[in-house]
């Protein structure tokens, strides 16, 4: 038997504190350094070898040729399941993972995101 | 007294998973008890055949969100003995203490599934708290809480510093302290163990007759452990203790995992004291020589079975997998023989069962047939048509939309 003496002492205890749970989303807590989040490109960065789009999983990236030497990463962030493959894969470190982690949008358009689109307007231009 | 067949599933409150389960009972009494397995089919297997090898560690991955790590290496090892690779040391002591970490987090998490299910709701709430502290490091280490994805094909991706192995070593003390205090609950607390002992008895004979794997095994006093009889990553190199208990019951499934999350502690300890340096992976090839492998792994549920056939090409021709569960499933009938209803959720949970791991592609017959002939994909399809017009809902328009729009699509 776990004698009431010694149960007091717990209650007690966690009187005293601090609560396990957190409150979220007013309080966020810090992702780990090693953290999978969205993915960010770096468009000058990129020689448009596609290894990337080859290794991904799900098929989430594309990678576009805009201009001369000049491309841009078409990301689908629903299907997208933050495994950092492309990270790993991409020789010019053109792709980098954040810790960016609430990505829940109530337009689904918005899941599409496109980066280096600055570019191709240079290239327009 | 009358017989009443009750049904369970496959949508019930209380189930987390969609499974059916089918109850003959005299009264509170269970007088036969089936599963049937495969509302879940995610076909895994099939998908691999059309992924490289890369990807397909990350969707093996995804079988289990417990035991991710458990697939992801299984698969690996088989992948690594076809190419013949050899994986680096270092690389196979990381991956023996991701693999302990994962033990420690899934047998928490089932002793307070455990609790939960006889009513014993603050073991729930302790327990899932100081889970916590090992699903902290697993994320320190990988980056996140499930699906770690640590392995690739010849090593790991993630190397442990120093700073990691001080945090790990920190955490096993304080959960160390905390399991203490469970196995003293464990022993000394008269309700609980009146209300595990006794409940789903499985003995000897018959857990090793119908194949029992796991704590499940263990508890029946069967020393059956993969990570022993064919040592795999540096299990070989380490000194651990193979749990059982005699009990052969709900009680004895508990003190069986609490006693492996002892030797866990120990095990990671011996690990982080004994890991040589070194490079983490070597680099594999992309096309895998043809061949095929039997890759055989303890999950913290049982042994876990892959196997991988390969052509050569960058892709397996077949991948086959075996979840812990589909072995125990078929004790759980022999466990409920004569028991009272009210002890099914905990007989049940006991097996630590993850359904959606487990399910495996099913074929209907139509047994209203003179001879039973397989139902075919496309027959099934228009029979579920048919089945709705004749209750009054027509798809057909519907059909037609969604094909047009597939077509569009493509
Ligand atoms: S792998 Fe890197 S360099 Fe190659 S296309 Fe992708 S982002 Fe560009
Ligand atoms: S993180 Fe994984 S799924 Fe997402 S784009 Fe990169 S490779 Fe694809």
């Amino acid at each position: 038997m776990i004698r009431p003496g010694k149960m007091v002492k717990q209650v007690l205890e966690s009187l005293f504190k601090k609560p396990a749970t957190s409150q979220y989303p007013f309080k966020k807590s810090a992702m780990p350094d090693r953290y999978r989040g969205k993915i960010i490109f770096h468009p000058e960065l990129c020689i448009g070898c596609k290894m990337c789009v080859r290794d991904c999983p799900s098929n989430a990236i594309t990678i576009n040729k805009v201009g001369d030497k000049k491309f841009e990463a078409e990301f689908n962030l629903a299907k997208c399941i933050y495994c950092a493959q492309c990270v790993d894969s991409c020789m010019k470190k053109a792709l980098e993972s954040t810790k960016e982690f609430e990505l829940a949008v109530l337009d689904k358009k918005k899941l599409k995101v496109i980066f280096g689109a600055d570019i191709k307007e240079d290239v327009k231009k | 007294m009358r017989k009443v067949v009750i049904p369970i599933g496959p949508q019930h409150p209380a189930l987390k998973e969609p499974e059916s389960f089918s109850v003959t009972l005299a009264g509170e009494r269970i007088m036969a008890f089936s599963a049937r397995l495969g509302y879940n089919h995610r076909g895994i297997e099939k998908a691999c055949e059309a992924r490289t090898y890369l990807q397909d560690i990350y969707l093996i991955e995804r079988i289990c969100g417990i035991c991710s790590h458990t697939h992801a290496t299984c698969f690996a090892q088989a992948v690594e003995e076809i190419a013949g690779l050899e994986t680096p040391r270092r690389a196979l002591y990381i991956r023996s203490i991701i693999g302990e970490l994962e033990r420690i987090h899934s047998h928490l998490l089932w002793l307070g599934v455990a609790g939960h299910e006889v009513g014993f709701d603050t073991l729930l709430m302790y327990t899932w708290r100081d889970r916590e502290v090992v699903m902290d490091i697993l994320a320190e280490l990988t980056g996140n809480r499930v699906n770690y994805g640590m392995n690739v094909i010849g090593g790991v991706k993630r190397d442990l510093s120093p700073e990691h192995i001080e945090h790990i070593l920190k955490a096993m003390d304080i959960l160390e302290e905390r399991t203490k205090y469970y196995i003293q609950v464990a022993k000394e607390e008269t309700t609980l163990i009146q209300r595990l002992s006794g409940v789903g008895m499985l003995s000897r004979e018959d857990a090793l007759s119908l194949g029992a794997v796991g704590p499940t095994a263990r508890a029946s006093n069967v020393a059956r452990d993969t990570r022993r009889d064919d040592p795999y990553a540096a299990y070989a190199e380490l000194d651990f203790k193979i749990v059982t208990d005699d009990h052969n019951d709900v009680y004895g499934r508990t003190l069986v995992r609490m006693g492996e999350l002892m030797e866990s502690y120990r095990l990671i300890r011996t690990a982080l004291k004994n890991i040589p340096d070194g490079p983490i992976a070597i680099k594999s090839p992309r096309k895998i020589p043809a061949g095929e492998a039997f890759s055989r792994y303890e999950a913290p549920r049982g042994e876990d079975v892959h196997y991988v056939k390969a052509n050569g090409t960058d892709k397996p021709e077949r991948v086959k997998v075996r979840a812990p569960t589909l072995a125990n499933i078929q004790t759980v009938a022999k466990m409920l023989e004569d028991r009272q209803l009210a002890d099914l959720p905990i007989v049940i949970a006991a097996i630590d069962p993850c359904f959606s791991c487990t399910d495996r592609l099913i074929t209907v017959k139509d047994l209203n047939k003179r001879s039973p002939h397989i139902v075919k994909w496309e027959e099934l399809r228009l029979h579920g048509i048919e089945w709705h017009r004749s209750n009054g809902i027509d798809f057909s328009k519907l059909n037609k939309k969604f094909a047009q729009e597939a077509i569009r699509c493509y």
